[in-house]
């Protein structure tokens, strides 16, 4: 499943600047994501990060630097062999309607198979194994249509592992979740986790990400701000300047990580934040 | 369902071969068919060698070819309302074959095939031409094809009103017939439908993957726009294929892969191999039909596949409440 080398680093972005048409994003990032690790990304909306993971994922071709997947530039790669290396689910992916849950599992199959090899056997029981990974296999006949936001963001999960790439990257798999669909995804991120793959996800519930998280990196302005175990990133200092918000940080009485209580609102006599800073390259550029 | 369709395909080529203006019964068919030189049946066998066979098999390719083309532009463009004109080819081919008739004073049947195919390929250069700065997006590609339909219809139009000659010779054409065809078409455009359709039937898995959106088929390892670029070509070639041998025949490239898709889900592989077949049954059940009901004449294929064919779909769409739209 994973790359023959034996580089510590699944991932590694080496001066890398994304962009859009006229505007870059990030420019000369850095980055590496440890073999094994469950990387959480986090930062303020528009930071670069979901811009980054694209980047990671060979949507957006950079305009400098170059992208090391298992110890290979991915721009010297075909996309399809890259494809059974790393996965990328899109925070929001297009739902054909009426599509079943086993016909769109079966999509994460493609780059495994051509003219000549349709579908097998084994695209079979792997399309069954990764819908008992997330507990899904009961929908395989239902429609998508018809699921719960939870049930189908499980259901969307099955379709990368159904890539059976060693390398996971999910943009906000938590997000329009309630909080028991948001740690029941979580969860289940931790057991991929845990059966040996890499994961690389965005959050933005910041005590959540450092109960499930190896490693934290906090984006700001498309820069990386801070990088490291839970307890070295989210701290008050990192916090306020990522995110412009006073806090205390404390440890979670359950898991002793740390766990951020915003700093007292201005209708319970607290003091007036201070206006989030203007994050964006292009919002610098107007004020 | 495949099984089924493939069952009524051949009733009907049976049906097709019999039916006619001389009629020629079941075992006389037979007969010939295993190559008796019976002197009696030699006028039916002549009828049957060298036009009920070869109208059979052009009905059978053109709509295979335009079942398919549907299925492929339909996946390509995210939209169940997707007519394989609307990348603007069968109106490329009748511009050239009335510009070739009316301005040029070409006739015959090399005329409309080779001015028709040249035309497909005209309208599919200018729509790539179009949609290569979006990378081929889909919005992108219907609007410019659209346009272009829209265009060069108005140019076809004008050109007919002013050319009453040119008319009357194309207006056979423009229906869309299966009716007095070269019997030298055939084998091209065999060849050329065979294999745009095993291109078709390539790139399946990846048409699949871009319904999924274009962020999550890149990351699935599908190179987006390469993969439409292909699959308009393969729509361009199976058009240009089924309008230069038959006329544009419409209709048949939006209700059949519907139909298909009614059947087998949305897995584009299941999708295109029911439309093969169905397209097929569709346009030779047309033409058979267009022999007998209009007494001692024909109906040409092209309108009764509209007459006949758009109340059954609008009926089957009804019982789907429309859903997939």
């Amino acid at each position: 499943m994973t790359g023959t080398d034996a580089s510590p680093d699944a991932l590694e972005a080496r001066g890398v600047s994304l962009g859009y048409p006229r505007r870059e994003v990030i420019e000369g990032l850095d980055l590496r994501i440890r073999r094994d690790s469950f990387t959480v990304l986090i930062g303020p909306n528009a930071c670069g990060k979901s811009t980054a993971l694209k980047g990671l994922a060979r949507l957006i071709d950079p305009s400098r630097g170059s992208i090391v997947l298992n110890g290979h530039d991915i721009a010297h790669r075909r996309t399809r062999d890259v494809a059974r290396e790393l996965a990328l689910l899109p925070q929001s992916p297009i739902t054909p309607p009426s599509v079943t849950v086993g016909d769109l599992v079966a999509r994460g199959r493609a780059p495994y198979q051509s003219l000549l090899r349709q579908y097998s056997r084994d695209d079979e029981r792997i399309v069954r194994e990764s819908l008992a990974t997330t507990g899904t296999l009961d929908l395989i006949d239902r429609t998508v249509d018809e699921l719960s936001g939870g049930q189908r963001q499980r259901v969307w999960i099955s379709v990368v592992l159904a890539q059976q790439t060693g390398v996971l990257l999910l943009d906000e798999p938590t997000t329009y979740l309630d909080l028991a669909h948001q740690i029941e995804v979580l969860d289940l991120c931790a057991r991929l986790h845990a059966e040996g793959r890499t994961l690389v996800v965005v959050l933005h519930d910041l005590t959540l990400a450092a109960r499930y998280a190896t490693d934290i990196v906090a984006f700001k302005a498309g820069r990386v701000v801070a990088q490291g175990a839970p307890a070295e990133v989210i701290t008050a200092a990192t916090v306020r300047e990522v995110f412009g918000v006073e806090c205390a940080v404390i440890a979670d009485p359950h898991t002793g990580t740390p766990l951020v209580v915003p700093a007292r609102p201005p209708h319970l006599g607290g003091e007036t934040q201070p206006p989030a800073e203007p994050t964006h390259r292009e919002d610098r550029s107007r004020s | 369902m495949l099984l089924v369709s493939l069952v009524v395909l051949a009733l009907l080529v049976v049906c097709s071969v019999m039916i006619g203006a001389r009629p020629v019964a079941f075992d006389a068919v037979l007969q010939i068919l295993t190559g008796s030189d019976d002197p009696r049946l030699r006028v039916d066998s002549v009828v049957i060698w060298t036009l009920r066979l070869p109208r059979t098999v052009l009905a059978i390719v053109v709509g295979a070819a335009l079942g398919v083309a549907g299925a492929l532009i339909q996946a390509v463009t995210r939209n169940p309302l997707a007519d394989p004109g609307i990348i603007g080819v069968n109106a490329g081919a009748a511009l050239l074959v009335v510009l070739a008739v009316s301005v040029f004073g070409w006739s015959g049947v090399l005329a409309t095939t080779g001015a028709g195919m040249l035309g497909a390929l005209a309208a599919l250069l200018a729509v790539a031409v179009l949609s290569t700065r979006s990378r081929m997006s889909p919005l992108v590609l219907v609007l410019a094809g659209t346009a272009l339909a829209a265009a060069v219809g108005g140019v076809t139009s004008g050109l007919l009103i002013l050319d009453s000659g040119a008319l009357d010779q194309v207006r056979f054409w423009t229906v869309g017939s299966l009716a007095g065809r070269d019997p030298e078409l055939i084998w091209p455009s065999v060849a050329l439908v065979t294999l745009a359709v095993l291109v078709g039937g390539a790139i399946a898995v990846r048409v699949n993957t871009l319904a999924l959106g274009d962020e999550m088929a890149k990351s699935l390892g599908t190179s987006v726009a390469r993969t439409r670029a292909i699959a308009v070509v393969v729509v361009a070639v199976l058009c240009g294929a089924a309008t230069a041998a038959a006329g544009p025949i419409g209709f048949v490239g939006l209700a059949v892969p519907f139909a298909a898709r009614l059947v087998a889900g949305l897995d584009t592989r299941w999708v295109i191999l029911l439309s093969l077949s169905f397209g097929a049954v569709l346009l030779l059940a047309a033409d058979v039909v267009g022999r007998v009901i209009a007494g001692s004449g024909e109906l040409e294929a092209g309108i009764v596949v509209a007459a006949v064919g758009a109340p059954l779909f609008i009926a089957l769409a009804l019982r789907q409440r429309m859903e997939r739209l």
